[in-house]
C-alpha cells in the first residue's frame, strides 16, 4: 500500500464525482459509519441526478440500513454505532419524505407505534418507526407513556393495520396486555396485528400477552409485519 | 451460630456486601460475584446465574440468595430460580424489586419516585463511581457525544440514591447529573432491602445438630 493509501481519508473522498453504483456504496458506507452529513450530501445528489425519491430510499439507505441491522443482530455493531447510523438515516429521509408522501398509493400499511404507560424508552420504538417508514409503511409515533386511552384514540383516528407496542421495563411490559384485552373486551382484537418489542421481552411474553408477534428487533419487524400484512391480504 | 449463606451477587453489589459481611461479623456469608456490566445486557443475566448456582452447589449445601432485582430479564431470572430449586432442594430466593434502585430505595420510595418524574435516572453509589464505565462509555457517548440527547432526551432528573453517606460522592453524582444535563437529587437509603434481607436470613439461629 502506497503512502497516500495510508493517509486516505474517507472526508476527502467528492461524493458528486462519484458515479451511481458507486457513490449508492459510499452512501451504504456512510450510513454505516454514522456519517450523517455525507448521507444527506448523497441523498441531495441521487435527486439532483434524477432519482426517484422511493429509488434513493430503497437502495442506498434502506440496503445500507438492512447492512446495519444484520451486523447488530449478529454483535457486530452495537446500539451507539445503530444509533449513529439511524440518526444518519433520519437526515436523508427528512429530505425524502415530503417527496414519498407527494406519491400516493406506495404504503405498505399503516402502523400506530408507542412506547406503554410508565415507560419512557423510546430508542427501540424510533429504530422500528424508521425501519418500517423504510419499508414503505406509513408509521404514526405517539411518543411515551401511553394509556390504553391513548393507543384507543390513536387506533380510532388513525385506522391503522399495525399496533406497535414497545417497552424497555420489566415493570411496564405487562401494560400490553391490559391494551390487548381491552382490544378483545371491545371486540376490536382482529381488527389489527398487534406487534409487540422491547429488551426484556421475548416469544413467550407475546404468546402470553395475546400479540401476533413478538419482534427482537427493528430489521425483523420489517419482516414480520410484511409476512403477516401478506397473510392478511390474501386472506 | 448462624446460618451459613451463599449470595449470588451482581458485581456492583460487592462492595456493599463486603461492607455489610465486615459490619456485621457474617463469617458465614460466602459471596460470589458475576460481572458488573450484566447490567447493559440483562438477557446474559439468566444462563450466568444458572451456571453459578451449580457451580456454588457442587461446593456446599447451603441456600442462596440471588442478590439481584429482575434486572431486566423479564422473569427469565426467576424461572432459573425456580428451576434451580426443583433441580438442587435449596432455599433458593432473590432480592425483592426490579432493580437494584428499587430494593436500596425500599418499593413504596421508589414507586413514589417513579411516580413524580418518570423520566428519572437513578445512580447507586457503584454507579456514581464508575460512571465513565457502565453509563458513558457503555452507551459508545465517548465515541459519539451526539447521541446523548437519543439517549436521554425524556430523562429530566438524576436521582442519586447513596448507600453511604459520602460527599465526595455526592459531589461527582452531581457532576454527572450536569454532564446528562439533568436536574439532580439525593436520597441517603443505606442498604435498603439488600440489609434487611440479609439481617433476616442471616440471623435466623440455626440449632446445633443434637445428634451429630
Amino acid at each position: 500500500m502506497s503512502e497516500q493509501d495510508d493517509n486516505f481519508d474517507d472526508e476527502d473522498i467528492d461524493l458528486n464525482a462519484l458515479p451511481d453504483d458507486e457513490l449508492v456504496e459510499q452512501m451504504q458506507d456512510d450510513l454505516y459509519d454514522g456519517l450523517r452529513e455525507e448521507v444527506i450530501e448523497g441523498t441531495e445528489i441521487l435527486l439532483k441526478r434524477g432519482w426517484s425519491a422511493d429509488k434513493v430510499l430503497n437502495e442506498p439507505l434502506v440496503g445500507g440500513m438492512t447492512i446495519v441491522g444484520v451486523d447488530f443482530r449478529d454483535g457486530i455493531l452495537f446500539v451507539p454505532e445503530v444509533l449513529s447510523s439511524a440518526n444518519a438515516m433520519k437526515g436523508g429521509m427528512a429530505i425524502l419524505k415530503p417527496l414519498l408522501s407527494e406519491s400516493e398509493g406506495s404504503s405498505a400499511g399503516k402502523m400506530v407505534i408507542g412506547t406503554v404507560k410508565g415507560d419512557i424508552h423510546d430508542i427501540g420504538k424510533n429504530l422500528v418507526w424508521m425501519m418500517m417508514e423504510g419499508a414503505g409503511y406509513e408509521v404514526i409515533d405517539i411518543g411515551i407513556n401511553n394509556t390504553v386511552e391513548d393507543y384507543f384514540a390513536a387506533l380510532e383516528e388513525h385506522k391503522p393495520d399495525i399496533l406497535g407496542m414497545s417497552a424497555l421495563l420489566t415493570t411496564t411490559m405487562p401494560y400490553m396486555k391490559v391494551v390487548i384485552d381491552e382490544l378483545v373486551n371491545q371486540g376490536l382484537r382482529d381488527k389489527y396485528i398487534v406487534l409487540v418489542g422491547g429488551a426484556p421481552l421475548n416469544e413467550e411474553f407475546g404468546d402470553a400477552v395475546g400479540a401476533d408477534s413478538y419482534c427482537r428487533d427493528a430489521a425483523s419487524t420489517v419482516d414480520i409485519a410484511n409476512a403477516l400484512i401478506a397473510a392478511r391480504r390474501a386472506a | 451460630m448462624l446460618k451459613p449463606l451463599n449470595i449470588l451477587a451482581c458485581g456492583a453489589l460487592a462492595n456493599e456486601l463486603i461492607a455489610l459481611k465486615k459490619l456485621n461479623g457474617w463469617n458465614e456469608m460466602n459471596v460470589t460475584c458475576l460481572p458488573a456490566h450484566y447490567h447493559q445486557t440483562p438477557d446474559k443475566i439468566p444462563q450466568a446465574v444458572e451456571v453459578a448456582i451449580d457451580k456454588i452447589h457442587a461446593k456446599n449445601n447451603h441456600d442462596i440468595l440471588i442478590a439481584y432485582g429482575d434486572c431486566g430479564t423479564g422473569g427469565r431470572l426467576d424461572s432459573v430460580i425456580e428451576k434451580a430449586v426443583q433441580k438442587t432442594k435449596l432455599n433458593i430466593s432473590r432480592l425483592p424489586g426490579a432493580h437494584c434502585y428499587e430494593f436500596f430505595a425500599g418499593s413504596a420510595q421508589f414507586a413514589a419516585l417513579h411516580e413524580a418524574e418518570l423520566g428519572t435516572f437513578y445512580l447507586t453509589d457503584f454507579l456514581t463511581q464508575h460512571f465513565d464505565t457502565y453509563v458513558w462509555r457503555a452507551l459508545g457517548l465517548d465515541r459519539k457525544p451526539e447521541l446523548l440527547e437519543m439517549y436521554f432526551g425524556n430523562y429530566k432528573k438524576l436521582v442519586y440514591l447513596a448507600q453511604t453517606p459520602s460527599e465526595t460522592l455526592k459531589i461527582l453524582a452531581e457532576q454527572h447529573a450536569q454532564t446528562l444535563g439533568l436536574a439532580f437529587e439525593y436520597h441517603y437509603t443505606e442498604y435498603g432491602a439488600l440489609g434487611s434481607t440479609l439481617n433476616q436470613t442471616m440471623n435466623v439461629s440455626v440449632p446445633q445438630h443434637r445428634y451429630a
